[in-house]
């Protein structure tokens, strides 16, 4: 039978970047397709490029053998083509009915929405597959597993046949994430075909019909799951047989740095987002927190450098409570933060990369006297960091938001490692890096530790908690619901731990 | 540049390169932005011209030789009124008589009285721009810094001008950046947006001073809404006799702006300000206090704008009337825009509106063209500055080289 | 139904925000008693009437102690105070609080008139009057913001369009001289939407540009012509028309239903642009476009097209609101004559919460205080009209500072939209 989809050279140039480089690719009717590989090398390019967001420079897209002219998402919409975005593409103040006919509302004579019909037609999809929903609740309080489902039947409302799923387990637990595949082998048993988008090799493992790797904008490579293991898929997406181990020398455990005691953090609308957690590092360890995103991690964080503060519970510093004072301050006692989101967090992208090497120590000695600014102080202090952390930029005095994603975490990562630190919040601190940045970060982060330093690692990616972390903290729903002896345990006992299911203590 | 060119370096490719390099500048944007804002301006003297008109049935031609004729008559006077008649002052200085020279000399000081209060108000206007905040109520901040002054420059007597000066710029100061620091306090406490809130205190400041100059401000010996004069010990000192006006004022208003300088560029206060402004969450991830930065900045750019009116009533009217200010608060808006938010370049952008709007008047007077065409050149202006891309179509100008930002903020991808 | 829903959910009340509420309430209950009832005799009346000047209705006048009344009003605003400190109102806090403001504008009224007398009913005619170009505009900004272009050159649009009305009115006749408005509002409309969408201006910066542009070309030309020539300034007025059946109804009728075409249109526009907004497709998409512009591109739907139509919309109007002043009010054009009318309708159209009822009610609310400022000097109240005419300011500024409820501004306005 004929492929469903086919793809021929697709091509796509940025300025100075070739994102997709001649890409073929096919979709059978009825299997699921997993397009794997590394931050940045080109799937999503590829995808938008199929749902008609981007303009191919090249190639040619077939539809069921019939070749179709993608000029905007209608184009793909009208072939069958559907897609779930990694961002959800919902209106939070509209209903589930009003995001799912937006853009094909039924309409009686003059336009009028004739929303009882769509919403009689979301529950009949929502019954035939399995896709629980309420048609009249508001988008902005449902969960976003839910959140998910709604824009799973967009597309069914739309009866796509081809349905693209970008990055569609990043958000969810490896329970919803089990649910979610579920739905999907239903959607292909009634006869819709799955494209999904993802760098996590178990999913593609355990659930994809085939599997494509794409790598640095090419197909690197076509195969089965039952063909491929763990460790050839990570080779073909990186280009090398990458030792995904790292060297750690066991910790060498000195005095508590940080202690957290029954710590109740609030979240942006006033709702509970931490509840009552205790922990506590040691200088020389890293206590990794793993979780689902959005399980406290990023509250918990805001609370230890500052950023909010506690509605109850302590934060001792050193022997000092900050869980009063302000990022200021806990920085001055010796804390070091590098941040979620690095662009709008931890830099200022218009400002030179000098600028932002002294963002939080420009009002000390030696960069200020009094309140004049030193200059030249400024430039020594960035030209000895750019050289010691190996930051690639042709200048200090260029803005730091043309520097590639790797380089500017180098710039945050040397502004907070040449001070003098004794404790390091790194919150997801290699997303979205390329593999070479990713190991030179993780090689730092574990020099810092063998200095004494106590290091918070906050990531979502279990890997990077296994490899990194002396002992693990998971969070789930706001608790910690766990803290095991990374030695000790298995990345699936993590995984069902960040699901909430606590095992039998022995 | 194309490989073939770069062959051939010859002296007319090195040229080619000269002029790719101005063309590419974002100072040949501004100077086109305002080269064409005064083209448009001759054209729509020459398209409300009765005489072409009338001359359009005779031979369209001749209209428009009328009509470009009239457009140099109106810039003719737009200079004479401005700069000064050029044969006048010549004249002037062969006769030797001090006061016909003054009076040949007079435009070019006016219109430097009249750069002097949107020096202050660009400065207040660009500050808030730099810390990221669009205060569109310097008008507002106009009237009570003019208001506060003329309460300090009349109730206090008995002060010598070194002291009592000071004290009425002071209250200026104080008056407008009051009405500066209630948006900056909305804005950091409760997140009310400062360009609505701004707008608010301006209409509130106008009925506010109409109250007062009906009220308890009003000169007790007049009959329209104006305060009584101000004491001889709080006027601004003038360098010349009548009629030039010209005033300290003016150097005060540039030490001001080389202060804003220092403030913004060289000190760490600036640092802040300046990182708040680019990205508000970096710098609050840095230890900065947003609220801190925004309620200073505002009340310091309100400062500023008080100071404009101060310097109005101090240096130049020595009263206070209802509606003294024609607009200078929004010109500011203009002004800042066009000098880039860099104090040098809004003294620059300010002397120059200073200039037209001086012989604007001159021109309404001798050349019958309403004093508002000043508006209208001023909107194309800050229309062309602010929209780049239309100058640069017009004039077929290169794109900035823009390439390095271009690849990695555009994220593409995204996966 | 769509809309109900969706203001019962944002009406969720932080305890903070209950608490504020509650002491306003105790607070107007105080001072209509500390203010108002102890300021007057325990026998003073209050006159009221009922049929505006010039009405042929008669209706007796409405007649009352103040004291009695006012102690009534103090009672009631001080017990719901008590209850909303206590348990809150919920959902239904927005309601009390109207409903509280109202009976303290009415107690001041009661004891304003006590030993005389008041037109209410020319009073509240004088407000609607005062409301329409204030609504018109604020509809302007909410077709425009609910598409995510925020639009502060309301103020310009009006005034360009009150010239536009003026001066073709006078060349041609009032109808044409209307349809010029509009379209001078749909001209300006289009340049914001070019500036702000193609070039993606800072749409605050834009909006400035016409303000700025639209106060000195209608001053230009004014000056150069109305000025010179007065039949080029005289475009006569809409006449009023009564709607027949409705104009007779007691104190609703002549207040509602006895004016000119500008009022009638006003009704017309807020139901269709209500309906039209909630119900249809046309307002989903734009909705949508304000809110979330990328998942509207998403699902096909023309982002930039969305906007240009609704900006230009917005533009007519504003065009048409601006026509009310030379055409349906003075009958001739002045400079500057909308005196920051569209920037109290920006106002109106935050106070309103984006929405087209809301924003007629709050244009009614701001032109009460209008027409009460003028009715002070006959009440001899010791208020200053000035600062009575301060009030929609001040309200809008309470308001966007949280206490009345957050806003639904929409969540894309005044971001350009960034096709990849």
């Amino acid at each position: 039978m004929a492929p469903i989809l086919e793809l021929r050279g697709i091509t796509k140039r940025f300025p100075g970047v070739l994102a997709n480089d001649h890409i073929d690719l096919t979709l059978e009717q009825g299997e699921i397709h997993a397009l794997l590989g590394e931050n940045g090398a080109g799937k999503t390019t590829l995808m938008n490029i199929l749902y008609g967001l981007y303009d191919p420079d090249e190639g040619e897209i077939f539809v069921r053998d019939k070749q179709i002219n993608v000029k905007s998402p209608s184009d793909a919409i009208s072939a069958g083509v559907g897609m779930v975005h990694q961002h959800f593409m919902l209106v939070p103040v509209f209903t589930v009915t009003d995001n799912v006919m937006l853009g094909d509302e039924s309409t009686s004579i003059g336009g009028f929405l004739n929303r009882k019909s769509v919403a009689n037609r979301i529950r009949e999809i929502s019954e035939q597959y399995h896709l629980a929903v309420d048609p009249n609740a508001y988008v902005r309080d449902l969960p976003v597993g839910i959140q998910q489902r709604v824009e799973i039947i967009k597309l069914l409302y739309r009866e796509a046949d081809i349905l693209i799923l970008d990055e569609p387990t990043a958000v969810l637990t490896p329970q919803e994430v089990d649910e979610l595949f579920a739905i999907m082998r239903s959607l292909v048993d009634h006869g819709k075909s799955i494209i999904f988008i993802t760098h996590k090799l178990r999913e593609v493992l355990e659930f994809a019909d085939r599997i494509t790797v794409i790598r640095g904008g090419k197909v690197v490579g076509s195969t089965t799951p039952q063909e491929a293991d763990q460790n050839t898929l990570a080779a073909m997406m990186v280009g090398r047989d990458v030792d995904l181990h790292i060297d750690k020398p066991p910790a060498k455990l000195e005095d508590v740095v940080i202690k957290v005691e029954n710590m109740v953090v609030l979240d942006e609308i006033d709702h509970v987002a931490v509840k009552n957690i205790s922990f506590e590092v040691r200088a020389g360890e890293i206590l990794g927190v793993a979780g689902v995103q959005g399980n406290g991690q990023t509250e918990l964080v805001k609370a230890l450098t500052g950023l909010s503060h506690p509605v109850s519970g302590t934060v001792t510093l050193l022997g000092q409570d900050i869980s009063g004072d302000s990022p200021r301050e806990i920085t001055e006692l010796g804390s070091a933060h590098i941040p979620e989101d690095r662009q709008q967090d931890g830099l200022v992208l218009t400002a030179t990369v000098a600028n932002n090497l002294v963002l939080n120590t420009y009002y000390r000695e030696p960069f200020a006297k009094r309140v004049i600014i030193q200059g030249e102080k400024v430039l020594e202090n960035a030209a000895d960091i750019i050289n010691n952390f190996d930051i690639r930029t042709p200048s200090s005095l260029i803005p730091v938001g043309s520097l590639s994603g790797g380089n500017q975490q180098k710039v945050i990562v040397g502004r907070e490692f040449s001070r003098p630190i004794k404790f390091l919040v790194a919150s997801q601190p290699t997303r979205g890096l390329d593999v070479g940045s990713i190991e030179y970060i993780h090689t730092r982060l574990i020099e810092k530790r063998a200095d004494g330093c106590a290091i918070l690692l906050v990531s979502t990616e279990l890997d990077e908690i296994m490899e990194l972390s002396d002992r693990i903290a998971v969070m789930y729903r706001g608790e910690i619901i766990d803290v095991v002896d990374a030695k000790d345990v298995t990345k699936e006992q993590v995984g069902l731990l960040m699901a909430g299911v606590v095992s039998e203590k022995t | 540049m194309s490989d073939t060119e770069k062959g051939k370096p010859k002296k007319k490719d090195s040229g080619k390169i000269f002029l790719e390099e101005i063309s590419k500048s974002p100072l040949t944007v501004t100077i086109l932005a305002i080269v064409t804002g005064l083209l448009l301006g001759g054209l729509l003297v020459a398209v409300t011209s009765e005489d072409v008109y009338a001359a359009f049935s005779d031979s369209p031609w001749e209209a428009v030789k009328i009509g470009a004729n009239a457009a140099w008559t109106t810039y003719q006077a737009l200079f004479n009124g401005s700069v000064g008649n050029p044969s006048k002052i010549i004249d002037a200085f062969r006769g030797g008589d001090p006061e016909t020279i003054r009076r040949a000399v007079n435009p070019f000081f006016e219109s430097l009285v009249q750069s002097t209060p949107y020096i202050f108000a660009g400065l207040a206007v660009a500050l808030g721009f730099r810390v990221g905040l669009f205060n569109i109520g310097a008008e507002g901040q106009i009237f009570i810094g003019a208001t506060t002054t003329v309460i300090a420059a009349i109730f206090l007597k008995g002060l010598p001008a070194i002291i009592h000066v000071p004290i009425s710029l002071l209250a200026g100061f104080v008056g407008g950046g009051l009405w500066g620091f209630i948006p900056g306090w909305l804005k950091a406490t409760t997140g009310g947006h400062e360009v609505i809130n701004t707008i608010m205190m301006n209409y509130i400041a106008f009925r506010l001073s109409e109250f007062l100059l009906r009220g308890p401000l009003k000169d007790p010996d007049g009959f329209i809404p104006v305060s009584a004069d101000i004491q001889d010990s709080a006027k601004l000192f003038r360098f010349f006799d009548n009629p030039i006006r010209f005033h300290i004022g003016f150097f005060i208003a540039l030490l001001f702006a080389y202060l804003v300088y220092l403030l913004l560029f060289k000190t760490t206060w600036g640092f802040t300000l300046r990182t708040v402004g680019a990205n508000p969450r970096a710098a609050k991830y840095a230890g900065m206090s947003i609220v801190k930065s925004t309620v200073l900045a505002m009340l310091l750019s309100g400062g500023l704008a008080g100071l404009a009116g101060a310097n109005e009533v101090l240096g130049v009217n020595h009263n206070l009337a209802v509606a003294f200010s024609s607009g200078y608060g929004f010109d500011a808006i203009a002004l800042a825009l066009i000098g880039k938010s860099h104090p040098l370049g809004v003294v620059l952008a300010a002397i120059l509106f200073g200039f037209l709007r001086n012989g604007a008047i001159q021109m309404q007077l001798t050349a019958g063209i309403p004093i508002d065409i000043i508006s209208v050149l001023q909107a194309a202006i800050l229309a062309f500055i602010a929209a780049p891309a239309i100058i640069r179509t017009l004039y077929r100008l290169k794109e900035p080289d823009m390439d390095i930002d271009a690849v990695t903020l555009r994220g593409w991808g995204g996966n | 139904m769509a809309t109900t829903t969706m203001n019962n959910h944002m009406e969720f009340v932080s305890p903070t925000r209950r608490r504020v509420i509650g002491f306003i309430f105790l607070g107007l209950a105080i001072l209509l008693w500390g203010l108002f009832a102890r300021d007057i005799g325990p026998d003073a009346l209050t006159t009221f009437r009922l049929t505006p000047g010039g009405s042929e209705q008669e209706l007796p006048n409405w007649v009352f102690t103040s004291l009695p009344m006012l102690n009534i009003l103090a009672v009631v605003s001080a017990v719901v105070g008590g209850y909303q400190l206590a348990r809150g109102f919920g959902k239904r806090t927005n309601l009390m609080l109207g409903m509280v403001v109202a009976m303290f504008l009415f107690g001041f009224l009661t004891w304003a008139t006590s030993g005389g007398s008041l037109n209410l009913a020319g009073l509240f005619r004088s407000a609607l009057v005062k409301a329409v170009p204030l609504t018109l505009g604020a509809l302007s900004g909410v077709l425009c913001e609910r598409a995510g272009v925020v639009n502060i050159a309301i103020e310009g649009m009006m005034l360009t369009g009150a010239f536009t009305g003026a001066f073709v009115g006078s060349v041609t006749n009032i109808w044409i001289g209307l349809l010029a408005a509009v379209l001078a509002g749909a001209l300006l409309g289009a340049i914001h939407a070019v500036l702000s969408i193609k070039y993606k201006t800072d749409q605050i910066i834009s909006g400035t540009v016409i303000n700025i542009f639209s106060a000195g070309i209608t001053s230009f030309l004014s000056a150069k012509f109305l000025q010179k020539y007065q039949h080029l300034n005289d475009p006569g007025r809409f006449p009023t028309i009564e709607i027949p059946v409705l104009s007779d109804i007691p104190f609703i009728g002549p207040i509602m239903f006895q004016h000119n075409m500008f009022v009638y249109a006003l009704y017309i526009f807020l139901i269709v642009l209500t309906v039209g907004l909630y119900y249809t497709r046309w307002g989903l998409r734009t909705r949508s476009v304000g809110e979330h512009p990328k998942a509207a591109d998403t699902l096909g739907i023309n982002v930039f097209r969305t906007r240009y139509l609704s900006v230009i919309l917005g533009g007519c109007m504003a065009g048409f609101g601006g026509a009310y002043f030379t055409l349906g009010s003075v009958g001739r054009f002045d400079e500057m004559m909308t005196a920051g009318r569209g920037f109290i309708g920006l106002a109106a159209m935050i106070f309103g919460n984006w929405n087209p009822f809301g924003s007629f009610g709050a244009g009614l609310l701001f032109g009460f205080f209008d027409a009460l400022s003028a009715k002070l000097a006959i009440l001899k109240v010791p208020i200053p009209s000035e600062v009575m005419l301060m009030f929609p300011y001040i309200a809008t500024m309470v308001a966007l500072a949280g206490v009345v409820g957050r806003g639904q501004m929409p969540a894309a306005d005044g971001q350009p939209y960034e096709k990849e």
